[in-house]
C-alpha cells in the first residue's frame, strides 16, 4: 500500500503520522508552500484524506481530488467534511466514535465540578500564598444539581450516567423524544435551559445546531445557570456568551471548544467563574492512540476491500 | 427600657453553649449563624480573661461546647468543665477532640454525620479529573494566551478503567466509590476492618492497596494509627503511573516524602485539599503542573453550610430538651484519638 497517496490535513498526532508514513505515501498538507499547485500536481496520486476537528474535506478539496476514495476523520465530529458531496461521489467517510466517548463525558463532568467548585481558582489561590491571609470563598455544591443535556447520543448518555451518580436529575433536548429513555424531555432548548442548573452541549454540529446556544437560551439559563460546551465552538453564539458572562447575566461556563480555535476571547481570561480548555475532550494518551488505530484500521480495511470499521458514509 | 429588661431576664434563663474560638462559619456569615431562641453562646474568645480563668468563672453554667477544627477540646479543657454534657463539632474530622476523655466523663459528642460526604466526594472526583486531564494546568495555559501562541497542550490520562484504591471506606469513601464506578473505575479499599456487604476488593494493608491501584484516595480519619500512613513505602508501591488524592487530613501523608516523589516524578500527580501545616504549603509544589491544590475547602459550599447550621442548632436544641441527638458519635469503638490538633 506504500504507493497509495494519503493527504494529512493538519498535524494531529505523531503516532498516527508515523503509522501513516510507514504504510502509505504520506503528504503533509500544512508543509506544502502552495496548496492549489500542490493539489493540481498531485491530484491523481491522492486516494485518501485524513482530517480532524480542525480540518477535513470540504467541497473544494473533494473536487480537487478526482481519485479520492475515502475520508477518515481523527474525530467523531463530521462538521468539517462535506458529507453530501462525499455521498454524491461515492467517497467513503469514517470517524472515531465510541473510543472517545468516555473521555469526553469525563471532561464534561470535570468542567462542571471545576466551575461550580472553583477548583482552578482555588488552586490559584493556594499558589498565590493568599491562604495565609484567609479562607477562600464558598462555592456551589454539584451533587443534586439539575443537568440538562442537548443531544442524547453516545456522549450525552455517558454524561447522564455519570451525573446520575451525583444524584443529579437529568433532562434533555433532542431532535425527537426518546420514549425508552427515563429522563425528562423538553421540546425546545429554551425550555430545557429554563429548567436546569447546568446545560451541556453534546450534539453534533450541523446547520440546524449552529448557534443553538443563543441570547434567548442564555437569558433562560439566568444568572445562576452554568453552560458546559464539549461539542463544537459554533454551537454557541460566542459574542453573546462573552457579554453574558462579563455582565454576570450567566452564572458560569466550562468551555472546551471555541468558534475560532485556538483564539479564545480574552475578556474571559479574568473571570473566576469560567474554565477554558484547549479542545482536549479526547486528549488522553490512551484515547488518541485508540483513535489513531481506528483511522489506520479503516484505511487498511478500505484498501484491502474489507468492511470498514466505523463507516459514516 | 422595660422591653430590654424583660429580654435580659429571659436571656439569663437560657442555657449556655461555650465557644472557645470562632468557627469558620462566623467569619463567613457573622456570629449569629448558629443562633437559637433556646440557648445562648458564651464566647471565650471575646473575654480579656485567660482561658483557664474564664472557664473557672463560668464552669457551673456550661453544659455544652461548640467546637470546630481550629479549636481543640483537650482533656485539660474538659477537666475545667464539670457540668459539660455535650461537645458539638462543626467539622467532619474528630481528631481535635479528646474522645477518650469524653467517653470517660460520659460527655456526648455530636458530629457532622454525613452532611459533608457528598461535597467531599465531589471534591475527590473533581481533583482526580483535574490531575489526570490537566484541567487547572491547561486552563492556566489558555488564560495566559499560550494556546494561540504555543500550540496544543500535552495529553492527559484517561480516567475510565483506572483502578481506584480508597483508604477508609466510611461515608465519604462510599460516596467516592459510587461516583467513580459510574466513570468505569474499579474500586478497591483498605479500612480498619473488611466490610462484609461491600462489593469492592479489600486489601489488608495500604501498601498492597497502593501497589494494586492507579489512583489512591485518602478518606480516613486522622488518628494515632493513621499518622503518616501514606509513607515512602506506600508512595513507592503506588508508582510512577499513580496519582494520590487527599481530602482527609494533611498528617495522614508523609508530606516531605510526597513532595520529594512529586518533584522527582516518582508518582504521576496529586490532588491535595489538606496539608501538614496549613495554611503553609510546600513551595516546591507551586512549580508543578501535575499537582492541584485547594485550601481545605472540600466542604466549603453554601449548601453544606446551610445544612451545618440546621444540624448544629438541631443537636444543641435536642440536647437541651433531653431528646436524642441527631448525629451522635459512637464513643465505644474508638481508634486512638489523643486530641492532638492537626
Amino acid at each position: 500500500m506504500e504507493s497509495i497517496g494519503v493527504l494529512l490535513a493538519c498535524p494531529m498526532n505523531s503516532y498516527l503520522e508515523q503509522q501513516l508514513d510507514k504504510r502509505f505515501k504520506l503528504y503533509r498538507f500544512w508543509t506544502v508552500p502552495d496548496k492549489s499547485s500542490f493539489l493540481a500536481s498531485h491530484k491523481d496520486s491522492i486516494q485518501a484524506v485524513v482530517g480532524n476537528a480542525a480540518a477535513g474535506a470540504d467541497a473544494e478539496l473533494i473536487e480537487a481530488l478526482p481519485k479520492l476514495e475515502i475520508v477518515a476523520s481523527f474525530s467523531v465530529g463530521l462538521d468539517k467534511i462535506d458529507l453530501t458531496k462525499c455521498k454524491e461521489k461515492g467517497i467513503r467517510v469514517t470517524n472515531t466514535p465510541d473510543v472517545l466517548t468516555e473521555d469526553v463525558a469525563d471532561l464534561a463532568i470535570g468542567l462542571m465540578l471545576a466551575v461550580l467548585r472553583k477548583l482552578c481558582e482555588s488552586d490559584r489561590y493556594v499558589r498565590s500564598g493568599k491562604w495565609k491571609r484567609g479562607d477562600y470563598v464558598l462555592t456551589t455544591k454539584f451533587t443534586g444539581k439539575k443537568v440538562g443535556i442537548i443531544g442524547l447520543g453516545r456522549i450525552g448518555m455517558a454524561i447522564a450516567k455519570r451525573a446520575e451518580a451525583f444524584s443529579c436529575p437529568i433532562s434533555y433536548y433532542s431532535r425527537t423524544e426518546k420514549p425508552e429513555i427515563k429522563y425528562k424531555y423538553y421540546p425546545s432548548v429554551v425550555e430545557l435551559a429554563a429548567h436546569c442548573d447546568i446545560l451541556v452541549v453534546a450534539c453534533p454540529l450541523t446547520k440546524e445546531t449552529h448557534h443553538i446556544i443563543n441570547r434567548e437560551v442564555i437569558n433562560a439559563m439566568g444568572p445562576k445557570g452554568v453552560l458546559i460546551n464539549i461539542g463544537r465552538g459554533p454551537h454557541v453564539d460566542e459574542p453573546e456568551l462573552v457579554s453574558a458572562l462579563v455582565e454576570r447575566r450567566l452564572g458560569g461556563a466550562g468551555l472546551d471548544v471555541f468558534e475560532n480555535e485556538p483564539y479564545v476571547p480574552e475578556e474571559l481570561f479574568g473571570l473566576d467563574n469560567v474554565v477554558l480548555l484547549p479542545h482536549v475532550g479526547s486528549g488522553t494518551v490512551e484515547t488518541r492512540q485508540a483513535m489513531a488505530d481506528l483511522v489506520i484500521g479503516n484505511l487498511e480495511a478500505h484498501f484491502q476491500k474489507k468492511p470498514l470499521l466505523t463507516p459514516v458514509v | 427600657m422595660a422591653a430590654e429588661d424583660q429580654s435580659q431576664a429571659s436571656q439569663s434563663d437560657l442555657p449556655y453553649v461555650l465557644i472557645l474560638k470562632p468557627p469558620a462559619s462566623f467569619l463567613l456569615f457573622g456570629d449569629h449563624f448558629f443562633d437559637s431562641p433556646n440557648f445562648q453562646y458564651l464566647k471565650a474568645y471575646e473575654s480579656p480573661l485567660p482561658l483557664p480563668h474564664f472557664l473557672h468563672t463560668h464552669a457551673q453554667s456550661i453544659q455544652a461546647l461548640l467546637s470546630s477544627g481550629g479549636a481543640p477540646v483537650t482533656a485539660d479543657t474538659i477537666r475545667l468543665l464539670p457540668r459539660l454534657g455535650l461537645v458539638v463539632t462543626t467539622s467532619q474530622g474528630l481528631n481535635h477532640i479528646d474522645l477518650s476523655e469524653c467517653r470517660r466523663r460520659g460527655i456526648a459528642v455530636a458530629g457532622a454525620g454525613t452532611i459533608f460526604s457528598a461535597d467531599c466526594a465531589d471534591s475527590v472526583v473533581g481533583l482526580l479529573i483535574d490531575v489526570l486531564r490537566k484541567v487547572s494546568a491547561s486552563n492556566r495555559y489558555v488564560k495566559q494566551g499560550l494556546w494561540s501562541s504555543q500550540g496544543t497542550y500535552p495529553l492527559g490520562y484517561k480516567l475510565g478503567g483506572k483502578r481506584v484504591g480508597i483508604v477508609g471506606l466510611g461515608s465519604i469513601g462510599t460516596e467516592v466509590a459510587k461516583r467513580l464506578e459510574a466513570f468505569g473505575c474499579s474500586i478497591s479499599y483498605n479500612s480498619r476492618s473488611k466490610k462484609p456487604l461491600v462489593p469492592y476488593t479489600f486489601y489488608p494493608n495500604v501498601v498492597e492497596l497502593a501497589a494494586n491501584c492507579d489512583a489512591l484516595i485518602v478518606c480516613c480519619a486522622l488518628t494515632d494509627e493513621t499518622h503518616h500512613l501514606i509513607s515512602k513505602e506506600v508512595l513507592s508501591a503506588l508508582g510512577k503511573d499513580g496519582v494520590i488524592i487527599n481530602i482527609a487530613r494533611g498528617p495522614i501523608i508523609d508530606e516531605k516524602e510526597l513532595v520529594r516523589c512529586l518533584v522527582k516524578g516518582e508518582i504521576r500527580g496529586a490532588g491535595l485539599d489538606v496539608f501538614e501545616h496549613e495554611p503553609d504549603v510546600p513551595v516546591e509544589l507551586f512549580a508543578l503542573d501535575n499537582v492541584v491544590m485547594s485550601p481545605h475547602s472540600a466542604v466549603f459550599t453554601r449548601e453544606s453550610f446551610d445544612d451545618l447550621c440546621k444540624l448544629v442548632v438541631g443537636n444543641l436544641e435536642a440536647f437541651f430538651s433531653n431528646e436524642p441527638l441527631l448525629t451522635p458519635v459512637a464513643l465505644d469503638d474508638l481508634p486512638h484519638f489523643s486530641g492532638r490538633k492537626d
